[in-house]
């Protein structure tokens, strides 16, 4: 059955409802649309607010120093993790990586008296090498990031204590790689070098990512890798310096590690791998690529040990953070696919 | 409104293209010859050999014999960026925009534009503003009413107005050859009319038009000239004053054989 409606009339109406004012879920979900990093921002200052609520001392200045040394290491890997899940890949090695990256400038430094700056090259070399083998196999071979870095994990790691040889190392004090470890003040605030370099890390990508025309690549490759092939972006070469400029954030992280542990410690961050994609997740980051922002990351990181320090300040038992976490994680990716599910 | 003359050189020639894939031939000898300020169709059958054709005058896939000529000069394009280079812009079946970045990248997604200066040639930052304000020019001078915010992801589009921000795409940045594969197949009635209107556009502003289509009242709506490729070769190059729609599907289904054009 046909019905004929008076055009001008109809379309008056239909302009009308097309035009409606959005209601409130949409607006919402417009604006987490285009800050992904707001929602986790809003859980970590509710997370802040409520541990000081059941602790006095939280929100100590030199408690959420710790809180912030704490997150260094993790932290400065997952802006690496987070480019390479911006790829729409996963890198479930980059904690090996910086294992033995840590592993090499320690023990270069203590058993082969090379001098702290070179070691702390050769490692940079490593991490940047072993993540080059991470993305070579993706781009050439075309395995999944997954698979490929399933493998590598194991061959890393497997890398990493037979070049340990189960010892660890621990550096004389004093010793240059130890820097990282060193703490300056502001006022009652003790910070580590280590966080000046996360920040740092943080700093490049954010700015990589948002001004140069090779962050919008990044996301339009992790968007719609044939897309963007049509569109004349080298997809592979995208690929593989992600992969490498992830690198550079390992290579960072095994330094903080170094100062963190005072040394090599073949058996340190042996979560890190994990860790460091759940501190992506939380951040807001789409595990399905081409959606995120790196310092999203660091806000995730920071409230995975927001919840550790503030769980124990409440003196709970420590399993309830692992519980946490994982709610986080669930409410994290929940509140991905709805910001995903647009409708025009 | 049609413009095309015999004399004019081609914007876009090709010459006896041949392309297999294992023992089948996509393309057995294909010419195809494109002049500035028409809307040539491409019509035929499934498997005539259409997006193989368009494919190689893209640059997507190389043939293995033949010759392609850009402004009677001849070419050779091993990737979309060559055919790009030479002014040759594809809209594809697969919409190639990013979805998550808004209107203004996508323009000029893999030709972004760099801030003047150490800014742009140290730190490498992009021109952000220069870019929008480019493109809203773009979309302005195509006449896109419907996209107001040019800072919008194109997720956040309809079906047509995605299709509006890939032809701006291709038309933008002096190609003077676009090429549209299918543009209206997954758009309603409303949305195919602006993009019909968009290609009318294009082709007034003098650039040369490759409309691919199933759409038959669509192309001979269109196009000055309709090229009917059948069986891997063009069968016969026939225009809506000549011809009627079942000429032409009569050619394309072999009913009727012509001396090619």
């Amino acid at each position: 059955m046909t019905t004929t409606v008076d055009d001008g009339a109809a379309s008056a109406a239909l302009e009308e409802f097309l035009n409606r004012p959005p209601s409130l879920g949409q607006r919402v979900h417009s604006v987490l649309h285009s800050q992904p990093a707001l929602s986790p921002a809003i859980v970590l200052v509710l997370a802040c607010v409520g541990f000081s609520l059941t602790s006095s001392h939280f929100y100590q200045l030199q408690n959420l120093s710790l809180v912030v040394q704490q997150v260094a290491v993790v932290g400065t890997l997952a802006a690496g993790q987070t480019l390479i899940i911006l790829t729409a890949g996963i890198d479930l090695s980059i904690g090996a990586v910086m294992v033995l990256s840590s592993l090499v400038m320690a023990t270069l430094s203590y058993q082969q008296h090379v001098p702290g700056v070179l070691a702390l090259l050769v490692g940079v070399a490593i991490a940047i090498a072993a993540q080059a083998v991470n993305g070579i196999l993706v781009t050439r071979i075309k395995l999944p990031p997954f698979i490929v870095t399933l493998g590598t994990l194991s061959v890393f790691t497997a890398i990493t204590l037979i070049y340990a040889k189960g010892q660890t190392i621990q550096l004389p004090a004093g010793a240059f790689l130890l820097w990282t470890g060193d703490t300056f003040s502001i006022g009652s605030l003790h910070l580590t070098y280590g966080v000046v370099l996360m920040i740092a890390v943080y700093a490049v990508f954010s700015y990589a990512l948002r001004y140069t025309a090779w962050g919008r690549h990044v996301y339009a490759v992790g968007d719609d890798p044939e897309a963007a092939r049509l569109t004349g972006i080298r997809v592979n070469r995208v690929l593989l310096s992600a992969y490498l400029a992830a690198g550079m954030a390992i290579a960072v992280a095994a330094w903080v590690l170094v100062g963190r542990v005072g040394g090599g410690d073949p058996n340190s961050g042996l979560n890190a791998n994990l860790e460091s994609i759940t501190a992506v997740v939380i951040g807001g980051t789409s595990l399905f690529g081409g959606r995120g922002v790196v310092i999203g990351s660091l806000i995730g990181a920071l409230i995975v040990q927001v919840f550790d320090n503030g769980l124990a300040l409440a003196g709970l038992d420590p399993n309830y953070q692992v519980l946490a976490v994982g709610i986080l994680v669930i409410a994290a990716v929940s509140v991905d696919q709805w910001i995903r599910s647009v409708k025009a | 409104m049609t413009t095309w003359a015999p004399e004019k050189v081609p914007a876009l020639e090709a010459r006896g293209l041949v392309k297999l894939f294992g023992r089948v031939i996509a393309l057995d000898a294909v010419d195809l010859t494109l002049y500035p300020g028409e809307i040539l169709a491409v019509i035929g059958d499934n498997g005539a050999g259409k997006s193989t054709l368009i494919k190689c005058l893209s640059g997507v896939t190389i043939p293995d014999r033949g010759k392609i000529l850009v402004n009677g000069n001849e070419v050779r394009f091993h990737t979309p960026q060559d055919a790009q280079a030479a002014g040759i812009e594809t809209v594809h079946q697969v919409l190639a925009v990013a979805p998550a970045l808004d209107i203004a990248s996508n323009l000029f997604l893999g030709r972004e534009i760099r801030r003047k200066g150490p800014l742009g040639s140290v730190l490498r930052m992009l021109d952000a503003k220069e870019m929008r304000r480019l493109a809203a020019e773009q979309i302005k001078n195509l006449g896109i009413g419907t996209l107001q915010n040019i800072g919008q992801a194109v997720e956040t589009l309809s079906g047509g107005q995605r299709q509006a921000v890939a032809v701006a795409r291709a038309s933008a940045f002096g190609s003077h050859v676009v090429i549209l594969d299918e543009p209206t197949a997954a758009l309603g009635v409303r949305e195919t009319g602006q993009v019909l209107k968009l290609i009318r556009d294009l082709r007034d502003t003098g650039k040369a038009v490759i409309l691919i289509s199933h759409d038959m009242p669509n192309v001979f709506a269109l196009a000055d000239r309709i090229h009917v490729q059948r069986l891997g070769a063009r069968a016969a190059v026939i225009t809506p004053k000549t011809h009627t729609m079942e000429d032409a599907v009569a050619i394309m289904t072999g009913a009727r054989r012509m001396t090619p054009a």
